[in-house]
């Protein structure tokens, strides 16, 4: 027993020197999940925290970061005080810290939309109804955390089949990211995929997708999706009205280039009950407690 | 990096030949029991576009990110060194203790959890951090050096402790007569070490630490195949030469380097650690229960049937099929390419490419192996056991390649097939054996990160425990994978005994 006694000592001194180093966020710093065009976050991003620097007058810094949970967690811990979530990730997070709100969504996360895509060997078509002849093909989500990837298109699922998804089809596989998606349907490795509608108009554009193998076979009714969101404790951290000047500056973002990192045409206002929804679809099917 | 090994002794007799045979058929028949449960169907359709996209960006490597590349690299080599030099002082600590049970117990139950998980754990409580990254590392190899040099502790000469008298097992003598006298070995096994950490320091960047992982997984996810490309090539030269600077002797410099490169920095502080021990974990519906004791394990008996019925059974049947397959796989790859880096069989050009071969094939993540096989063969277990077979087969492959080369052969011995078959083999069998069981935990471990492919194992259900935020079901049921890992260890163990292998530590 001495042992274990000497190892408890030794354990709560390393933990100790652990923490000793703790850097408390001097800086403001936010973060994104990492959802699409993950490639030069920093430069990308960068300019972001320059901007938001320039308008409020105090120094902004941006962290990348790996998964929405990576995300989520640098929030609830403070890592982070402001960050552009997706719908489900958003109000996750704002479940975990207590008088934090979402302040702004992109003019297009009003009306989100999810695209049911799928190879042409399935001969399925687009159609205005609910595609059931999806039943027993291998169908891929994208990240498991993702609101367009995962928790809609699940959502849509469940409800026209009345069953989970691995009851329905023969694989269910988890892309990890919606170009993933795309380019597996697109190799026919899965014959039908859920993915993010704005991912696949980009890469449409870019002349990534061959029509001719993967197309759209159905829309989701549309949703709320990404949102920045800031923690309550800001303005007592950095200065008064630190809310206000933020959500004043990204509601003001004009400049095409800025804006182009989200991809959005302009922010406007949101609130938390906009994502009411969102929030009841992920405990209908068990993704919140 | 395995001169221990190289130096155990060679005798095989008709009794251990019968040994061998009945544990080689024990793990075919566990092989034809697997292997109706496992999906191996096959659906191509398109993958050309893609696979062509993906040969050409390995073709055309893009470095033109050479900043971004720099200092990935270094962030790796710091999180690496500082993780394992943290691991060896701890686990060099322990082994001083390691014939008391608890200490071994501890030591098997750090090991058991992957690195990844104990950094997804870490960043609750140290934030994205260098604390995360390190003792991510440290943790694990602390378990697995306490363990290795433990056994070289134990294995020195016993004659200058015998002579001076009973006290033989005090730490005074071990200190300072066994400890000298193991020296060598555990710097040596250091070293070996230190390759392995590399390669766990690139993984942690999948989650999130800013190391060649990151942008590897980046790129991969984006389908910038050319920059993918780039950043894995430098992992290759990395592993590939780290023969010629990994020495013993430049262990310090580049610690203290990579302290001055990376210092200590933690995001939390007492209260996230007092938060994820007293709520997070805490099972869920536990958290909002009101009354006595008995109601509430009642309500905790009923979560635990959930997750029992729902993830843990599933996810280990799953993890075991998946892990036995590929382990069989892997004996295979291994058998038929250790030829190739042998000099029984190669002269110098020849197993120049070999190594090359067996460096690209064991540093390629997993997960991009995966891919293509996904590509190629659409989803099921196939590509999940190609990935684990081909990188583990390439590692059990280069050692069992190097341990060939000090057996020495008569001047007249046969050459080619028979060689292989009738002198070379029958001397490795054994060896070939023990280096399987020590990869069975390892596969384990690795069939975590196959959910691309569907196939939901208990590393599946962890990830998804942490993506959904639910640290209770994340923490039970990596107790759950610690305790399979454990049970693996334990039976492998056993194996190597009554194989009477007698497996000096180094091989691990």
């Amino acid at each position: 027993m001495r042992l274990i006694s000497r190892l408890t000592v030794a354990v709560s001194l390393t933990l100790s020197v652990l923490f000793s180093a703790t850097v408390n966020a001097q800086t403001f710093t936010f973060t994104a999940i990492p959802d699409q065009d993950e490639s030069r976050l920093k430069e990308r991003f960068g300019k972001i925290a320059d901007y938001l620097s320039e308008k409020t007058g105090i120094e902004v810094s941006y962290i990348p970061v790996k998964s929405y949970s990576a995300a989520v967690t640098a929030f609830r811990n403070n890592q982070v005080q402001l960050a552009w979530f997706g719908g489900l990730s958003g109000v996750k997070a704002r479940s975990l810290v207590s008088d934090s709100k979402a302040i702004a969504q992109g003019y297009e996360d009003q009306f989100f939309e999810t695209y049911f895509i799928a190879h042409q060997s399935t001969g399925l078509n687009a159609s205005e109804a609910f595609p059931m002849a999806i039943e027993g093909k291998r169908f891929t989500f994208g990240s498991k955390g993702s609101t367009s990837g995962r928790l809609m298109p699940e959502f849509h699922i469940r409800e026209n089949f009345k069953k989970a998804p691995n009851a329905i089809f023969s694989d269910v596989g988890f892309s990890g990211d919606h170009s993933r998606t795309i380019a597996l349907v697109q190799a026919g490795s899965y014959e039908v995929g859920a993915v993010n509608f704005k991912v696949w108009e980009k890469e449409l554009s870019q002349g990534k997708i061959d029509p001719s193998k993967v197309k759209v076979i159905w829309k989701t009714p549309t949703y709320p999706d990404y949102q920045w969101t800031i923690r309550g404790d800001v303005d007592a951290q950095f200065g008064q009205d630190l809310t206000s000047k933020i959500t004043e500056a990204l509601l003001t973002m004009e400049d095409k280039a800025l804006l182009d990192s989200f991809p959005r045409s302009k922010f406007v206002t949101a609130t938390n009950q906009d994502y009411e929804p969102i929030k009841n679809t992920a405990k209908s099917i068990g993704l919140m407690d | 990096m395995t001169d221990a090994t190289l130096t155990s002794s060679i005798n095989t007799s008709t009794n251990s030949a019968v040994t061998y045979r009945r544990v080689s058929l024990l793990f075919l028949i566990t092989l034809f029991i697997c292997l109706p449960f496992a999906n191996l169907s096959i659906n191509t359709l398109d993958p050309w576009d893609e696979l062509s996209r993906i040969g050409a960006g390995f073709l055309a490597p893009s470095f033109s990110n050479y900043q971004t590349l720099t200092e990935a690299l270094l962030n790796t080599l710091a999180f690496a060194f500082q993780g394992v030099a943290l691991g060896g002082v701890c686990g060099l600590i322990l082994s001083l203790f390691y014939q008391k049970t608890v200490i071994r117990q501890f030591s098997a139950f750090i090991r058991a959890i992957h690195e990844i998980f104990w950094a997804l754990i870490f960043i609750q409580i140290t934030g994205l951090s260098s604390a995360t990254g390190i003792l991510a590392i440290a943790i694990p190899y602390t378990g697995i050096f306490a363990k290795i040099f433990g056994e070289l502790l134990n294995e020195v000469d016993h004659r200058p402790i015998d002579a001076i008298g009973s006290q033989s097992n005090t730490l005074n003598s071990t200190l300072f007569i066994r400890l000298p006298l193991a020296w060598q070995h555990i710097k040596t096994y250091t070293c070996y070490r230190l390759e392995c950490g590399i390669r766990s320091s690139a993984v942690l960047g999948f989650i999130g630490l800013p190391t060649l992982g990151f942008h590897m997984e980046t790129y991969y996810k984006q389908g910038q195949y050319e920059e993918a490309a780039a950043i894995l090539y430098v992992f290759f030269i990395l592993i590939g030469t780290a023969r010629f600077w990994l020495k013993p002797l430049l262990l310090p410099i580049y610690v203290l380097a990579s302290i001055w490169f990376l210092p200590w920095q933690s995001y939390g502080d007492w209260s996230l650690f007092t938060r994820f021990i007293t709520e997070d974990i805490v099972p869920g519906p536990l958290k909002y229960a009101q009354g006595d004791l008995l109601s509430q394990s009642a309500i905790f008996a009923d979560w635990f049937t959930q997750r029992w019925n729902n993830e843990i059974l599933p996810g280990v049947l799953n993890t075991l099929i998946l892990s036995q397959i590929s382990l069989i796989a892997t004996g295979f790859i291994a058998l038929l390419l250790f030829p190739w880096v042998s000099s029984l069989f190669f002269n110098k050009a020849g197993r120049f490419t070999g190594h090359s071969v067996l460096v690209v094939m064991r540093s390629t993540p997993e997960y991009l192996l995966a891919f293509i096989g996904l590509l190629i063969f659409g989803p099921s277990m196939l590509p999940g056991i190609l990935a684990l077979a081909l990188h583990n087969g390439a590692i059990v492959a280069h050692l069992i390649g190097l341990y060939s080369q000090v057996l020495v052969l008569r001047d007249d011995a046969s050459t080619g097939i028979n060689r292989y078959f009738f002198e070379v083999l029958p001397r490795i069998y054994r060896q070939f054996l023990a280096f399987l069981l020590y990869r069975w935990e390892v596969i384990m471990r690795e069939t975590a990160i196959l959910g691309i492919l569907g196939i939901p194992t208990l590393g599946f259900y962890i990830d998804s425990a942490f993506e959904e935020i639910r640290f209770d079901r994340a923490l039970l049921l990596i107790l759950v994978a610690a305790l399979l890992n454990i049970v693996v260890d334990q039976i492998a163990t056993w194996s190597r005994t009554r194989l009477h292998i007698h497996q000096r530590p180094g091989s691990l």
